[in-house]
């Protein structure tokens, strides 16, 4: 039986840098959705993919640099889970967004 | 690999400087697990949350819309200050690795007093709105907004509660696999809710303020 | 209206009938009868010191069940009104409200209060010990989950008496459940007990998960797991990822409800239908959360008095978790009517379709399991097989539903009725009781009794066909469902007839199944060796009740089934393993805050039921307070000693 985590790297200056480089990335990403956001050069749709793209590319940068998740001792069913969990919501999101869609699709 | 035989001796690992103190009692790796799985049920929770919102956020009823609410620097610098608080409590995480127990007490006092500005300038926000002709009874946009953005508020100030807490045990017990844990796991919540944040505002938020 | 000083609505205790009257009073006498009871013999502190405060998984297993059953009486009496009122046309045994109310509760109860406690005390009595461990990874939280559907039961049954019950249906629509039509408490009831005891299946769902994953005994790798136990980790994903889908759609009713929210008010921008979308986001998952843990028991059960090991393992598996995915993509098909587009409603019909292959490969499995094997019909296995057909008509009359141009005959007629009751009576019912046959000797260490076993059983089964498949007639011939009456001239009296008839059959097999259970209490035929059945798995190496730390030593796993190759090992004269010397045994101690946290919920969730905000907010800061005791309390665990270890395994006639 082992507890041994997979890490990149086991040095504590090591994690050090990852939460220092997480929290740039994390920066750069919120601030270049915002200027695009406010820019106001792009028809909605091709903004709206792009702040979506961002917005997920975040969130691996946080779940990566910041929660540790594949440092978990084998076998890493949390990321099995989380996976999973991410798909449902993908589900519930898109499924929704599409049943709701019809009856004239108007706001009142 | 599988848990289920326990050892007599408590000290199970943490003899073993690889393995980070969180994990080294085979209690605290089921704990962290066990969070986990709850964090995949809040996810969900949101993703109705957030359904909910995409699809009555131009049910405005002749009211306030977002482009009227929103106000661009306020919700920047809420969206700024959650993440330094979450940059600050992985420093925090990353202090207690290396054993420095005054150092993990203050980083988690930075993180709790930026959650408090957090919150503070939330709750300015929706009082705000309230006052002004927008509150949740308005119209549907508004009932969303203010369930979806005020529950991933209710759990900010529950972290900062929680947070609290373990400084408090901290101060008492010191940095030990117990304690560890318990560190590590409040750490997870409070990245899950900047993770969520991040989609408030870009879904909310900047999506709101873009047309 | 201040909110801090209570409202009362114009009907807070409720009167009117004689068939009230007469159920209130004998609530009240049954309460004082038991309150007298524990007083007179003393057993206050017993009960506290072993029930209430316990965080044992088996003892928790046998609170679930005894609560589902006696939630079962309830929902079975609801029943019973319902079909004696439509027993003939024109009846006026119940008014049109009260009707309203009683198929409500009907379905509420026997969904969340009969079905949803019921596979959580197979999941406690069974789980752990067929995987090797001492307990469920979170024994604290075990106890949470218990007593929060225990108190959310209470406050949802206290409706009946104080404010009234829910009248909107089991699935509460809006704008009907909204505050424009529905002002009276009963629905606030419905949307607060629902989200007490939905906190607790959320935890029994996690506590399941780590418990499978991380916790089973050494070489006792995935593969070699009982079917049951997958089938449980199958349902715990499911509970996990639908029940915050319903979190979500009874908060936002609730504060349409209590703070005037416009989420599904038809004006103001509200969407009613999204509240069904939400809904049925659960709803669709939760009937696969009841049924995958029945299949699990069959599996056991149609090995063990075959006397074979399952037929196709592999694919058992595979089925439990394609079925657990498949079906959280299935929601719409509860509501093809509401006119969601010709491409959302085919794709739902599809993938509806789709789920009953892995569930047919199933069926196939366990027949091919019975062929050749050397059957022995005992209860459970009658159950067993009995499911089968009953389920493979379900089955069919579901893809019947799934094709949605078709649907928009059946929807909400008596077709409809008569196909959720199959599979959920054929399915759920008839496996959980399969289970509570198998698995009661390993609870309480005696049988229950094989004749009256077999007599509650025809008499259940028999009953079910004569109520349910006139239904089927009933719906093509157009009778709706909700109906409290119907006109004379339809040509529908005969089956309605035949149908109530059948319903009062199944419950006296139910007083049978009752009677079953008091008799053995005091005749039962005791199980001295543990393992009544001859079984295949590891919970039949235990002695019978097991003692409160499960295994003295943790096994050793190396194949599937492991107990039968470990009988078999012995039967062929291999020499036994060495005993490892016994260690000392680390368990959690009891605790009485799982109980008092609920019971904090339920004041809660009655003010708020109320709309008395200050009773709310106490209750919320008691739970808080609660949560932050907890989090401050270290010394949570204590060692049996070696001693107490033998002593105990000696007493028990085990070395």
């Amino acid at each position: 039986m082992s507890l041994h985590p997979s890490r990149a790297s086991n040095t504590a200056s090591g994690s050090l840098w990852m939460y220092i480089v997480g929290f740039i990335l994390s920066i750069v990403l919120t601030l270049a959705a915002l200027w695009l956001a406010l820019a106001r050069q792009f028809s909605t749709e091709v903004l709206l993919t792009a702040i979506l793209i961002l917005a997920i590319l975040q969130i691996g940068v946080q779940m990566f640099f910041f929660m540790h998740i594949t440092e978990s001792p084998k076998p890493q069913f949390n990321l099995w889970i989380l996976g999973l969990g991410m798909f449902f919501t993908f589900v519930v999101i898109s499924g929704s967004i599409w049943i709701m869609s019809f009856g004239g699709g108007q706001g009142y | 690999m599988t848990i289920a035989h326990d050892s007599f001796s408590a000290h199970g690992q943490h003899s073993n400087p690889d393995v980070p103190l969180e994990y080294s009692l085979e209690e605290g790796a089921l704990r962290i697990f066990g969070f986990w799985l709850f964090l995949a049920t809040d996810l969900v929770l949101f993703a109705c949350l957030f359904a909910t919102y995409v699809i009555l956020q131009d049910n405005t009823a002749g009211g306030p819309t977002e482009m009227q609410l929103f106000n661009v620097p306020s919700f920047t610098a809420e969206t700024l200050i959650l993440l330094t608080s979450s940059f600050t409590g992985g420093l925090g995480t990353y202090a207690m690795h290396k054993g420095s127990r005054r150092a993990l007490i203050t980083w988690m006092i930075i993180t709790v007093l930026l959650g408090l500005s957090f919150i503070g300038l939330e709750v300015k926000e929706f009082v705000t709105y309230a006052t002004h002709g927008a509150p949740l009874q308005r119209s549907a946009f508004l009932s969303a907004f203010f369930t979806l953005v005020g529950t991933h508020g209710a759990h900010v100030s529950l972290g900062i509660l929680w947070m609290l807490s373990i400084i408090y045990q901290l101060a008492r017990r010191g940095i030990t696999p117990i304690t560890a844990r318990k560190v590590f796991i409040v750490g997870l919540y409070w990245h899950f809710l900047d993770i969520v944040w991040v989609f408030i505002f870009t879904v909310v938020y900047l999506n709101g303020v873009m047309s | 209206m201040s909110i801090f000083l209570p409202h009362f609505p114009a009907t807070f205790i409720i009167t009117g009938d004689p068939l009230i009257y007469g159920a209130e009073v004998s609530i009240v006498l049954a309460t004082v009868g038991i309150l007298f009871v524990l007083t007179y013999f003393k057993k206050w502190g017993w009960l506290w010191r072993e029930w209430l405060t316990t965080v044992d998984h088996k003892k928790i297993g046998i609170m679930y069940l005894i609560a589902s059953l006696l939630m079962f009486f309830r929902g079975g009496v609801d029943a019973l009104l319902m079909r004696t009122q439509l027993i003939r046309p024109n009846m006026h045994f119940l008014q049109a409200e009260h009707y309203n109310q009683i198929f409500t509760t009907h379905g509420t109860i026997m969904i969340l209060f009969m079905a949803m406690p019921f596979i959580f005390a197979m999941f406690n009595i069974a789980v752990p010990l067929q995987i090797g461990a001492r307990d469920v990874a979170f024994p604290y939280l075990n106890a949470v989950s218990f007593w929060l559907f225990f108190l959310a039961a209470m406050l949802f049954n206290l409706s009946f008496v104080i404010g009234g019950s829910p009248d909107a249906g089991w699935v509460s629509y809006p704008p009907l459940a909204g505050l424009e039509f529905d002002r009276g408490p009963g629905e606030n009831f419905y949307l607060l007990s629902l989200q007490i005891t939905g906190i607790g299946s959320m935890a029994t769902g996690i506590n399941f998960m780590a418990t499978i994953l991380k916790m089973r005994a050494p070489g006792m790798t995935l593969m070699r797991m009982p079917l049951f136990s997958w089938s449980v980790l199958a349902s715990s994903i499911l509970i996990i990822f639908a029940f915050p889908a319903l979190t979500v759609a009874l908060a936002l009713l609730l504060i349409d409800r209590l703070a005037g929210a416009h989420f599904f008010t038809m004006f103001q921008g509200g969407n009613p239908m999204m509240y069904i979308n939400l809904f049925w986001i659960w709803g669709h998952p939760e009937v696969y959360i009841v049924i995958l843990p029945a299949f699990g028991i069959f599996s056991e059960v149609v090995s063990t008095f075959s006397g074979k090991r399952i037929f196709g393992y592999s694919s058992m598996v595979a089925s439990l978790m394609t079925i657990s995915v498949i079906s959280y993509v299935l929601w719409v098909h509860h509501f093809f009517t509401m006119g969601a587009g010709p491409g959302v409603n085919s794709f739902f019909a599809v993938a509806t379709m789709c789920v009953g292959i892995p569930t047919g490969v199933k069926v196939f499995n366990w027949l091919f399991t019975m062929y050749r094997g050397r059957i022995r019909l005992t209860v459970p296995m009658l159950w067993a097989i009995a499911f089968i057909p009953i389920f493979a008509i379900g089955g069919a009359t579901g893809v019947m539903l799934a094709a949605a141009p078709a649907d928009y005959q059946y929807h909400n007629s008596f077709f409809l009725i008569a196909h959720f009751h199959q599979v959920l009576i054929g399915g759920t019912v008839f496996g959980m009781l399969a289970g509570m046959y198998y698995w009661w000797p390993k609870m309480f260490g005696y049988m229950l009794n094989e004749r009256l076993g077999r007599w509650a059983f025809w008499l259940f089964n028999i009953g079910f066909y004569i109520t349910f498949l006139p239904q089927y007639l009933l719906g093509l011939m157009g009778m709706t469902r909700r109906m409290y009456t119907y006109p004379a001239d339809m040509g529908w009296n005969t089956l309605n007839l035949i149908s109530t008839i059948g319903a009062y059959i199944m419950g006296i097999g139910f007083i049978v199944l009752v009677l079953d259970v008091v008799y053995s209490m005091f005749y039962g035929e005791r199980d001295v060796t543990g393992d009544p059945w001859n079984g295949r798995t590891l919970e039949w190496s235990l002695p019978s009740p097991a003692p409160h730390y499960n295994f003295a030593r943790i096994p050793t796993v190396t194949s599937r089934d492991a107990w039968w190759t470990s009988k078999q090992a012995r039967a062929r004269g291999d020499a036994p393993a060495k005993l490892e010397p016994l260690q000392p045994i680390h368990m959690p101690k009891s605790s009485g805050r799982p109980f008092i946290l609920s019971v904090i919920f339920f004041i809660g969730g009655f003010g708020l039921v109320f709309n008395w905000y200050a009773l709310g907010f106490l209750a919320l800061l008691g739970v808080l307070i609660s949560l932050l005791l907890r989090s401050l309390e270290y010394d949570t665990d204590y060692y049996v000693p070696i001693e107490e270890v033998e002593h105990t395994e000696a007493a028990l006639g085990r070395a």
